[in-house]
């Protein structure tokens, strides 16, 4: 074949600590892409490397701080946000990153996710959703579509889920948005937008967990799902957040866009001088 | 500016309630950052610190409940400040979860626990000592604490100092197990002028290093301690990990690991004991006891000598590591040993293993002081 280019590097090697690899992730999981995307946008956004941390929680996702060539935290289950709440109000200077899963952050995080968006924190949230615990086997969560099957709802799962982007809107948060890593060059855009702006920032990333979720919910595996987005996506960022449910069905849309981005004062701490 | 018109160090003599001294002690500790939730009867350390910080250029915040507090004082550290939280039992339970990645991560903070009366709700206004083994055992795993038990207000000012000292010098989360009562009383604290207080910062990588290894031990078991923002691209993970801080998840660098954090306070434990010794260079029975109850067990020893009864105090100003080689050196065979403590006996088993004998233990499982009368009984009961 004629024109093959040969590439001797990615543009964000120098963000990947390969000493690391192999990843622990399994075949057409949605996170590497995820990932990448991310470290371009950190590239892209012009901040100091030196200045962008890091921090995640347990599971899959809680895995991404340790890949990332950055100053990155890998704290405890769910407790991301408020560790990274200490380090920015310890040091303004640093532009700091919550990169974690739905589990970790909205089941035994979400707490802290609540409070974080309701003071304005002035923090840069990225949540990668597979719609299961990944980590430990497929086990159903918080964002789980009702009905489906995981390893603890072999008979459907009997809860309606979250719907993150209303919740993260309804609390205040400043910038939100949803895009799944099918939609990578949005998802870029998006995440530059989010580390250019003050104040808490939210971003869901859809990602295929053919293991955990996808094989057992009609979807298949990693390339299935990501055909299943091009087919049920649909980007409207007008949207109506309240409707914006997501059910994980072939006959259900995904409504994606970057739908909130406004101004509300950043959280500085009682007592602070303007 | 409000800053320049605040001072930092309040010294002077002071008429000064317990936990409002323990918020001074931070201060002068040179604490620049608290994350906490409000728990009776540790909350006017908060109070107090709300006051205080912003106006000395520091940072307060009230977070949503005591995993968020514990979770906050650890980022803060890496941030490069000196961090604290204070609470109490119920909120100390919570606070165990990261207490453990602060002992994996070798994270320099404080935690202050005023205790009061457990289990659970307990006696939230009430006097307890019986979170003692929970500092030593509270968090999974293997782990070797230091914990400081203050017996007066003057004592809840400098053993902050001590504490944030003993975090930064081995760096790790360092407990102030205080108590309501200690807590609540109002009594003489002097403060030292700013310039006579001996601080202690953390370890640091030399000047210039790059791409400094968060792990690599010196030969006294810590390691120099990297900031975040610094540009030395830091992995920190509760997982076990290597020198690099990347995760290894085998059995050969766990048992290395958890060896390291547990010596570096076992061999520094000579440094780190404090005690205090009353009459027990002759004394036949020895009361062991600390914070407030070590208040009634000197007035039970004195009673006991005007009596003729040769009795001597020995105090816990550390619980942790607790001082088994002085323990062993005063049990020749001939002393008897009184455990004052409000609770069940969690010290006095500590006590006996190292004496190896048994004790006679005066208990009570909280909510007032354990009057003297009743550890005087002990060592007259002890002495016969």
């Amino acid at each position: 074949m004629s024109g093959e280019i040969y590439v001797q590097a990615h543009p964000v090697d120098h963000l990947v600590r390969a000493d690391r690899l192999p990843h622990i992730w399994c075949p057409g999981c949605g996170l590497g892409s995820a990932t990448a995307c991310f470290a371009s946008a950190m590239v892209d956004s012009g901040l100091p490397l030196d200045k962008q941390v890091v921090v995640s929680g347990i599971g899959c996702t809680g895995r991404v701080a340790g890949y990332l060539n950055v100053d990155s935290f890998h704290t405890t289950h769910g407790r991301a946000i408020p560790f990274a709440i200490g380090l920015k109000l310890a040091n303004p200077e640093l532009q700091v990153t919550v990169f974690s899963g739905d589990g970790d952050m909205f089941a035994i995080g979400g707490n802290h996710f609540l409070h974080a968006a309701r003071r304005n924190v002035d923090l840069n949230v990225v949540c990668i959703n597979n719609f299961n615990y990944g980590m430990t086997g497929g086990q159903f969560g918080p964002t789980t579509p009702l009905g489906a099957r995981t390893t603890t709802t072999p008979h459907g799962n009997a809860e309606p889920p979250f719907n993150l982007v209303h919740v993260a809107s309804s609390l205040g948060a400043v910038f939100v948005a949803r895009w799944t890593v099918l939609h990578i060059r949005q998802l870029h855009r998006s995440m530059l937008r989010a580390l250019d702006k003050r104040g808490f920032r939210f971003i869901e990333v859809l990602a295929p967990c053919p293991v955990g979720f996808g094989k057992s919910n009609d979807i298949g595996e990693g390339l299935d799902e990501m055909w299943f987005y091009r087919r049920q996506c649909v980007i409207d960022p007008e949207t109506d957040l309240a409707q914006a449910t997501i059910e994980m069905k072939h006959d259900s849309r995904i409504v994606l866009g970057d739908f909130v981005d406004i101004e509300r004062p950043v959280f500085r701490p009682s007592g602070w001088e303007e | 500016m409000i800053a320049a018109a605040e001072r930092r160090v309040l010294a002077g003599r002071h008429f000064m309630n317990g936990d409002t001294a323990c918020a001074e002690g931070a201060l002068a500790a040179g604490c620049r950052f608290f994350a906490g939730y409000p728990i009776t009867p540790s909350t006017e350390i908060a109070e107090r610190l709300a006051e205080r910080l912003p106006r000395l250029g520091g940072c307060f915040v009230q977070m949503e409940d005591e995993l968020g507090s514990m979770a906050a004082i650890l980022g803060a550290s890496w941030a490069g400040a000196k961090a604290m939280t204070a609470t109490s039992g119920p909120g100390f339970t919570l606070m165990m979860e990261n207490f453990g990645l602060g002992l994996m991560t070798e994270t320099p903070c404080v935690i202050v626990n005023v205790q009061r009366g457990g289990p659970s709700t307990g006696l939230p206004t009430l006097v307890g000592q019986a979170d003692v083994m929970q500092a030593k055992w509270g968090s999974h795993g293997d782990y070797e604490p230091i914990a400081y038990a203050p017996a007066s207000p003057q004592e809840m000012f400098d053993l902050l100092i001590a504490a944030f000292n003993a975090a930064e010098r081995y760096r790790m989360p360092v407990l102030v197990m205080a108590d309501e009562v200690v807590g609540h009383m109002t009594e003489g604290v002097t403060i030292p002028p700013a310039e006579e207080l001996h601080l202690v910062g953390r370890k640091r990588p030399p000047a210039g290093a790059n791409g400094w290894l968060p792990y690599a031990a010196d030969g006294d078991l810590v390691p120099p301690m990297p900031l975040a923002g610094e540009g030395h691209h830091i992995h920190v993970t509760g997982l076990t990990h290597d020198e690099r801080g990347y995760p290894a998840t085998d059995a050969v660098v766990q048992d290395q690991l958890v060896r390291r954090i547990s010596q570096k306070v076992q061999v520094h434990a000579a440094e780190i004991i404090s005690l205090e010794e009353l009459l027990t260079h002759d004394a036949e029975t020895i009361v062991v006891s600390y914070g407030c109850t070590a208040r009634s067990a000197r007035q039970a020893v004195l009673a006991a000598r005007e009596r003729g009864v040769k009795a001597g105090l020995l105090r816990l100003i550390t619980l942790w590591p607790f001082p088994g080689e002085r323990m062993r050196e005063l049990a020749d065979g001939s002393r008897r040993f009184v455990v004052a403590e409000m609770n069940l006996g969690q010290m006095a088993r500590e006590v006996e293993r190292h004496t190896r004998a048994p004790a006679v233990w005066v208990t009570h499982a909280g909510g007032a002081m354990i009057p003297p009368t009743a550890i005087l009984r002990a060592i007259m009961e002890a002495a016969t």
